[in-house]
């Protein structure tokens, strides 16, 4: 187990350092000269040289990729050139959005991809097994915006329950906050739910078909006990890897979903800071989406062991 | 624990193809992709509109017999948009599945056949590119290099490769004890040759499956590049555009949403059935648990 760990996180390591050179990388071949963007067209060839010694953008690059590595791990971010404000400041008024959104859509997936899923394994062929893996086949093939855009035009301009978009902060209260985030989190939730519920349903199946389930089956033990105690547990690490996988388009789409409901989460920051060569704002913001997939899988390893007592022996 | 190599004989084309057009999901998924690229393919010769011609007079009005998708802020068909749209869709996700394949799959195979280094190497490559949410990395591809159909393709082809590389090297591993690889190295064989006479040819349906799956997610992720605006720019029209465009005239005129989504919805959900019913059909113990 604990040889298992460290491998684990021993590649996670890996990954993030070979990420931190890409970002840094890519951003240093981008066109552009950030000092003449910070100071405009008309900046003295003093001015500039100022500027550039004083973002220390005339060291050179290794000195600079460790002084940018040093400095997130300190927590220090670099500071925006459009927003003037600490890197670290933007992210933190922004997570408060996009990480409730990020959470309440996970949940929801989940809430509904298992139940269903087993339901659908439990009555393979049936009525309600071709329904709901009907509906699951649509579910996968939908974008998520235009699902949006749906639940926009059916719950905020029809029925006028939900806002169409924009965020109040949380400093209006915790229900106002919550009633913007639900059809965000529902349109970003049900495609990952689609695809969910197909995985849970073919784990489930490949699990139903063991010899255990038979031997508890015959023991007289009642069906739903084994359903959700023997079955869903042994198909729990399949459908474990694709929630982890999953975790990393729900990051992607809330650059969409944020777009689309104009919310001032993380995905929108880092969309404008690209679209307005804000480098360091970039570069900070994908570490941070980066390092999170990261931990995230490495928290779904750890899981797998937590499932699957085999794994902890074999390593 | 030595596994039992099972020869592996694929059956006569012809009885496959027989196959493949009994099951339920292929067929269905075939006959709504065909018409599809049959939609493409048409509007290089005849759409029912000229959109390049813009008639103010016919701006905005809701579906007709005329215009049975209606028109859009420049009073183009939206028939004729979806129509053309249905092109780039399909080229860039084409392409981008090419990419993919075509460094992929070499890379799958050689990480294979030689194992050690260059096969630890392979799979760290992919831990980091899974690592970055693969849409967060296309919006920073477009928005560095600019926007457009071409960046867009390189910035989805790329996360094409691990997913093939994975795919060739998983197929391929299995394939590597079996008997008949064995009596070809046996016989003094190279292993590019071995790669190319025996690996290939029975990882190519696992491939095609995946092609399928990757080509409907191509499809999704060019819609979501080109809503953000950094897709095929303007005038050339496109799905994701043709979204953005509609959201902020959602309320007086929702059926420009309706249609060019039910577009995607369409090509994707054909694709993805007929990934299925490939699948079901090319990979018996697959079928055999169904």
């Amino acid at each position: 187990m604990i040889a298992f760990l460290a491998k684990r996180i021993g590649i996670g390591a890996i990954t993030l350092i070979v990420a931190s050179i890409v970002v840094f990388a890519v951003l240093e071949i981008l066109p552009g000269d950030p000092a003449l963007l910070m100071l405009g067209m008309n900046a003295t060839p003093e001015a500039l040289a100022a500027m550039r010694e004083q973002m220390g953008l005339n060291e050179p690059v290794p000195v600079r990729y460790l002084g940018w590595i040093a400095g997130l791990l300190a927590g220090d971010f670099g500071r925006s050139f459009t927003y003037s404000s600490p890197v670290i400041d933007l992210i933190l008024e922004r997570v408060v959005v996009s990480l409730p959104l990020a959470l309440i859509a996970l949940t929801l997936s989940t809430a509904i991809a298992i139940p269903v899923g087993i339901f659908s394994a439990a009555r393979r062929g049936r009525a309600g097994d071709t329904v709901s893996m009907g509906v699951a086949q649509l579910g996968v093939a939908v974008p998520n915006f235009w699902f949006a855009l749906l639940l926009v035009y059916v719950f905020a301009v029809w029925l006028r329950l939900l806002p169409a978009g924009g965020f109040p902060g949380w400093g209006a209260g915790v229900w106002p906050g919550l009633k913007a985030l639900i059809l965000p989190a529902v349109a970003l939730a049900l495609p990952q739910a689609a695809i969910l519920a197909r995985v849970t349903r073919s784990a489930m199946l490949e699990v139903l078909g063991e010899d255990y389930i038979r031997t508890a089956r015959a023991k007289g033990m009642p069906r739903r006990y084994v359903l959700w105690r023997h079955a869903l547990r042994n198909a729990m690490i399949p459908v474990l890897t694709i929630m982890g996988l999953q975790f990393s388009f729900l990051l992607a789409g809330t650059i969409i979903i944020e777009n689309v409901f104009y919310l001032p989460g993380l995905g929108r920051l880092v969309f404008q800071a690209i679209t307005q060569r804000d480098l360091i704002v970039v570069e900070g913001v994908v570490m941070l989406l980066v390092a999170s997939v990261v931990v995230v899988n490495l928290i779904v390893d750890i899981l797998y062991a937590v499932v699957d007592p085999r794994l902890r022996i074999r390593a | 624990m030595s596994e039992v190599p099972v020869p592996h004989e694929a059956p006569p084309p012809a009885s496959l193809l027989r196959q493949a057009f009994a099951n339920r999901s292929f067929l269905t998924g075939f006959v709504i992709t065909a018409l599809i690229a049959a939609m493409a393919l048409a509007s290089f010769v005849w759409t029912p509109f000229d959109i390049t011609h813009l008639i103010v007079a016919d701006r905005m009005k809701a579906p007709s017999w005329q215009h049975p998708f209606g028109t859009d802020h420049f009073g183009r068909d939206i028939l004729s948009m979806i129509m053309i749209g249905s092109r780039n869709s399909i080229a860039v996700a084409v392409v981008a599945v090419g990419i993919g394949m075509a460094v992929g799959v070499p890379l799958g195979c050689w990480a294979a056949a030689r194992g050690g280094w260059v096969d630890e190497a392979l799979m760290r490559f992919n831990d980091v590119v899974f690592a970055f949410p693969a849409l967060l990395s296309a919006v920073m591809i477009t928005a560095i290099f600019g926007p457009g159909a071409v960046n867009a393709i390189v910035a989805i082809g790329i996360f094409n490769v691990p997913v093939f590389a994975r795919v060739a090297r998983a197929g391929a591993l299995s394939l590597w004890p079996r008997e008949y690889v064995l009596a070809a190295r046996a016989a003094g064989k190279g292993k590019v040759l071995i790669t190319l006479e025996h690996i290939l040819p029975n990882i190519a349906s696992m491939l095609l499956v995946q092609g399928t799956i990757q080509f409907a997610l191509g499809i999704l992720a060019e819609a979501g590049l080109s809503y953000l605006g950094l897709g095929a720019q303007p005038p050339m029209p496109s799905w994701g555009r043709m979204l953005f465009d509609a959201q902020t005239r959602m309320m007086v005129a929702p059926y420009q949403a309706i249609f060019p989504g039910l577009a995607i919805v369409v090509t994707v959900l054909g694709l993805n059935l007929l990934g299925d019913g490939l699948r079901d059909v090319l990979d018996p113990r697959l079928r055999r648990e169904r």
